[in-house]
């Protein structure tokens, strides 16, 4: 027995991202009291920082390490990279939230930290355990960031709401792993990839298990039927958590997707595109239907991101590279509409106002012509309306699917988009037709947010009128 | 000699059983945190099972990364049972309704 010491070198930010968020965890306990925003910019350092060791080591090759547990590769930097850009402008926008409604405290940043830590952990996995480690960190850092307003019985309930789903998920998520671990012997994805397509494993069994991975990842993603918990978390937490927890952890949640059927069971997709099918249609479907109803502004975003969730999965069903390079196009594209959707609300809130239902945005126009301009392209691009990027990242989803010869469900994928177009278009005919109810200039809360805001949103305009710069690196990220 | 498949069926009965324990408990969020701990358990029996049959050691530590991860998982859960319980006075499941729409 001889023991090789690992290379290190792969997961050199995941290291620093570790020691950091450690430091910050401790050094905070001295330095909060009297530097109150230490560790706030001490957060956005350490992301700085990791995401430019990313950038600096940047590579093409796929490299494993940790005795092939590990892997970096194109895609998990360019997914690393989306996570940190889209966390940078979280904490941004946080900042002034927490700050506002009393709970401008160090571990907001220390759990976030850590649960991007979880996120990159997932991208990277490359064994069943890393990847169940990386999803633990991730969602136990979450379960924490919704409670963390104590005295608020709706964000406790969201948080208990998200605690047992997500646990039950993980449980159904691993159960389909033991029985994948049972027919093929092997906890390591490329192992179980080789073991499946030679044909050496019992299929029941392993179809068994995939139905379980998919339920778990169902779960996870907010598909339809598994979405019960999406609105409920969404509309409960703080609107900084839920900024938090409706951008990259989506982004993760793709990978450990991309990673589980893709990277290891593709030899199985008969097993679980029908299943995909289902989850795609409906999640379309009630997703946006049930989004016409609602008047809480969070909740609608909820709904909405269900529907979004129904389109990524459309990439998957087409199981071709360029299908899974449409879903991280896609994927990547609602992580950053996401955030500057949330981001407006959190500009425009007030204490003791959350700013969260439609009626609010009511004559926004007369009140700040320029946030209601920015609101409008964040519809528009939600909506999919050229030139605006959203509509690429729905273009590519359904051209792929066609491709791959289900062009009913490309119709589906239409007629739920043109449906879902009204609820955004109101939000839009809210704020420009109707009159304030409240009179007087509505500036957002400071100037730093109003600029963060401008650039999340004039981005989603400029990668619309560019967008084969974002195209070609989500097809180049899986296609070398 | 107990066989691989009287592994597989028990761990399958306990599954069902915390599934139910999830699904049909109207009553106390308590039962819920029990539900999750036995899932993850007839998890860690299916993985010891095969890791014995296969005679593979990788399953048994999986297992124990997933008993680690379960007892954090017990304290955080606990931890907002508490919330919930300081914020309404009762942590009945039927309680937890008022987020809807």
């Amino acid at each position: 027995m001889n023991f090789v010491i690992p290379d290190f070198m792969p997961a050199v930010p995941e290291i620093v991202l570790l020691a950091l968020a450690s430091f910050i965890l401790i050094a905070d306990t001295v330095w909060s009291k009297r530097y109150v925003n230490a560790t706030y910019y001490a957060t956005q350092f350490t992301l700085l920082l990791v995401g430019v060791l990313i950038l600096a080591s940047f590579t093409t090759d796929t490299v494993v390490t940790f005795d092939q547990s590990f892997v970096r590769d194109a895609f998990a930097d360019v997914l690393k990279i989306f996570i940190v850009i889209v966390s940078l402008g979280v904490f941004l926008f946080s900042r002034e939230y927490l700050k506002q409604n009393d709970f401008y405290k160090g571990e907001f940043f220390t759990l976030g930290l850590f649960a991007i830590l979880g996120m990159f952990v997932m991208v990277s996995s490359y064994n069943f355990i890393t990847l169940f480690v990386g999803l633990e960190i991730m969602s136990l850092a979450m379960y924490a960031m919704i409670a963390m307003q104590r005295d608020s019985s709706k964000a406790t309930e969201a948080a208990i709401k998200y605690f047992v789903l997500g646990a039950l998920a993980t449980g159904l998520l691993l159960y389909g792993l033991s029985m994948i671990y049972g027919a093929t012997g092997s906890l390591t994805i490329p192992e179980v990839k080789a073991i499946v397509e030679a044909g050496k494993a019992d299929s029941v069994v392993l179809a068994f298990g995939v139905v379980f991975i998919v339920i778990g990842l169902g779960f996870k993603l907010g598909a339809v039927p598994f979405h019960m918990w999406v609105p409920d978390v969404y509309h409960g937490s703080p609107t900084a958590v839920t900024l938090f927890i409706g951008a990259a952890p989506k982004i993760a949640a793709f990978a450990i997707v991309y990673r589980l059927l893709v990277d290891g069971l593709p030899g199985l997709v008969i097993d679980w595109q029908p299943l995909l099918i289902i989850m795609a249609v409906l999640s379309m479907v009630v997703g946006t239907v049930i989004a016409i109803a609602q008047t809480n502004f969070k909740r609608l975003l909820a709904y909405s991101g269900i529907a979004h969730i129904g389109f990524l999965l459309l990439g998957f069903i087409a199981a071709t590279p360029e299908g899974y390079s449409a879903a991280m196009f896609y994927v990547l594209v609602y992580a950053l509409t996401s955030v500057a959707a949330f981001g407006m609300i959190i500009a425009l809130a007030r204490t003791g106002f959350e700013f969260d239902e439609i009626k609010d945005f009511k004559g926004l126009n007369q009140r700040n012509p320029w946030l209601a301009a920015m609101m409008l392209i964040i519809m528009f691009s939600m909506a999919g309306i050229p030139p605006f990027i959203g509509f690429y990242a729905k273009l590519v989803v359904l051209q792929e699917v066609i491709t791959a010869g289900f062009v009913w469900l490309a119709i589906v994928g239409v007629v739920t988009a043109v449906a879902g177009a009204f609820y955004y278009l109101r939000v839009v005919k809210v704020m420009y037709f109707d009159s304030a109810e409240v009179e007087g200039e509505l500036k957002a809360t400071t100037k730093e947010m109003a600029v963060a805001v401008s650039v999340f949103s004039l981005a989603l305009l400029v990668l619309g009128l560019m967008p084969a710069w974002l195209m070609s690196v989500a097809y180049n990220s899986l296609l070398v | 000699m107990v066989a691989l498949s009287d592994y597989l069926v028990f761990s399958a009965i306990l599954f069902t059983l915390s599934m139910a324990g999830i699904f049909l408990n109207r009553k106390n969020v308590i039962i819920l945190l029990m539900s999750i701990e036995l899932m993850l358990l007839a998890v860690n029996t299916n993985l010891v099972a095969f890791s014995y049959f296969l005679n593979d050691v990788s399953g048994q530590i999986f297992v124990f990364f997933i008993l680690t991860v379960a007892a954090a998982e017990a304290a955080i859960g606990l931890a907002i049972i508490v919330l919930v319980f300081r914020n309404r006075n009762s942590i009945n499941v039927d309680d937890l309704g008022s987020l809807k729409g």
